[in-house]
Formats: structure tokens, sequence, C-alpha cells
């Protein structure tokens, strides 16, 4: 498979995402400038982490006019796979790819630590080789990750089943004190209606190697790979 | 031609900078604040061209990139 990891001025994951896809998995992939268009031969686009644009504004709102990004709202809107990865999470929600917006953390503190992440939908395109309802362990590594979305909104994606990974105990609750940052329903991971656009807050390229302290983020990237290939 | 465009939170999203503002106030002694809400502003500079269609576009930019209609509200006002 061909991934396409973007980078915009100010992303910073860049390298851990080409050096998981690349090293990790044996895939192609290259980075891809943020000034590119007409971008063709890609399975799966990645907005990886970082402060894009210092953050200026809001996060992901200056990203999200790049001259990329026109191409991949039409690779997501042709139904192409594209995973965002915290501040490629909160680009991919200016960019009206995903519902919602993100808030300040309710600490008003820049959290970067290991959380527990229940998997809640295991029939993605990006979660298949999870358990439903397996808890899996993965860092967060932001200021901005409360998610917030009006009731209707909130409604439509229980209703659809596209929140993919809610904040959970290592039993798998969901409680306010597993909540790092306020998200609604503590939510830290969703899919669009379609099922083909990820956008998730914690990290699955800084967890995919036993040797950096965990690999439950690795199957994400497998289960797109495997869920791609049949 | 002068606009000030004010963007804020919608009073239905919670404001966790409003609230720590407000902490900090009572503990600095102000008594009876009921609450603080944070906000931004843009001063932007226009060349001349007709009122309505200038509002208009600015307008249209607010929704695009300067609030997030999702979780802001925003108000231009014009600068004489």
């Amino acid at each position: 498979m061909k991934f396409g990891v973007i980078v915009f001025p100010g992303t910073k994951c860049d390298h851990d995402c080409l050096q998981v896809l690349r090293e990790v998995l044996g895939q192609e992939a290259r980075p891809v400038w943020h000034k590119e268009t007409g971008l063709a031969g890609f399975d799966c686009l990645v907005l990886p982490g970082g402060f894009s644009y210092g953050d200026y504004l809001r996060t992901g709102a200056i990203a999200r006019f790049s001259p990329v990004m026109e191409t991949v709202i039409q690779y997501a809107e042709r139904g192409g796979a594209v995973i965002g990865i915290c501040n490629g999470f909160q680009i991919l929600l200016e960019a009206g790819l995903l519902p919602g917006a993100m808030l300040r953390n309710r600490t008003l503190s820049f959290i970067c630590r290991d959380v527990t992440l229940r998997v809640d939908n295991a029939q993605t395109l990006f979660s298949s080789l999870y358990r439903a309802g397996e808890v899996i362990r993965m860092p967060i590594a932001h200021g901005e990750g409360n998610y917030y979305a009006d009731s209707e909104t909130l409604a439509r994606l229980l209703g659809r089943r596209q929140i993919v990974l809610r904040y959970a105990s290592p039993e798998g609750e969901l409680t306010e004190r597993d909540n790092p940052n306020g998200s609604l329903a503590s939510i830290a991971g969703i899919v669009n209606e379609r099922g083909n656009v990820l956008g998730l807050m914690p990290h699955p390229e800084r967890a995919s190697e036993a040797a950096l302290g965990g690999e439950d983020g690795r199957r994400l990237f497998e289960s797109l790979i495997h869920s791609l290939k049949t | 031609m002068h606009a000030r465009v004010f963007v804020s939170l919608k009073r239905s999203v919670l404001d966790p900078q409003g609230k720590a503002v407000r902490g900090a106030l009572e503990t600095l002694g102000l008594k009876g604040i009921e609450d603080v809400r944070q906000g931004k502003f843009f001063d932007l500079e226009l060349a001349d061209g007709d009122p309505a269609e200038r509002g208009r576009e600015l307008d249209s930019l607010c929704q695009k990139l300067l609030a997030n209609p999702v979780i802001e509200d925003y108000r231009i006002e014009w600068v004489t």
C-alpha cells in the first residue's frame, strides 16, 4: 500500500508516521508537502500531529486552507481513506470532513501521557483488528482535545456508530476521571458517516513498537492495510 | 473602511478559559462575578467599497475562517 503523509509548516509527527509505515509495517510511504496538489496513486492519506501554523487563530484553522487540502477533501469525498491524528484530527474538523470542533482541555493544560481507550466500534476500516469493547493504551499529547458537538450531532454519531475510540478506565468504564480533556461523551476518535475518514486525538504512531512503550496503536494501521487488501 | 470582528464561544459551549479567569478574579477579592466569557477581536482595514457588498463579503469570511460556527458566534462592527 502507498501512504501519503501530509506535512504542513509546523507539523512534527510526520517522521514518526513515516517510520512506522515504512520500517515497522513495510509499506510504501512518502511525505507530501502542503503545497502539492493533484495527488494520485495513494491508498491512504495521513494528516499527522503537530502545531500547523503555530495553532494560530484556532488549531487546524489555517492549515485547512493550505493548497493540498482541496485535494484531500476531493480524495475523501471519492471514498479514499484518510487518517487525522491529533492536529490532523483538528484540521479534518475545521475542513468539515468530520463533525464537531475542539475546545481547550478543561484543565487548560497541555496533557502528555498514556491513556486507556475503549474500542467502541471494531467494524471500521481502521479498527477491524481490535475486539469490540477492548481496552487499549496509547499516548495523547495535546492542549485542545476537548471534543465538542451539539446534541443532534452527538445523537447522530451514536446512532450511526461513528465513535470508534473513547477514553475509558482500564476496565472499560467511561468515567469523568478517565476523560483527560473533558471531551463530550469521552470521545477520542470518530469516523465520518461513510467510514473512510478517521480522526483521533491519541497517537497510534507513538504506540507501534514495543521498544517505544506500546504496540496497541500499530493494529490501527494494520487494520487499514488488512481492510483495503481484502 | 475599518471593521472590527468580535468572536466568542457560543453561550451553549463551556468556556474553560473564562471560567479560570473568573476564579482568578474571585481570588483577587472581586465578589459577585456570575460569569466570565473570553473572546477575541480582529481589526480589519478594508479598501473602500459598497458597504453592503463589503458587509456580505466579510460575513462570509467570518463563517469560513475568522469564526468556527460549530462553537463560536461573531459580530461585525463598523468603526467610523
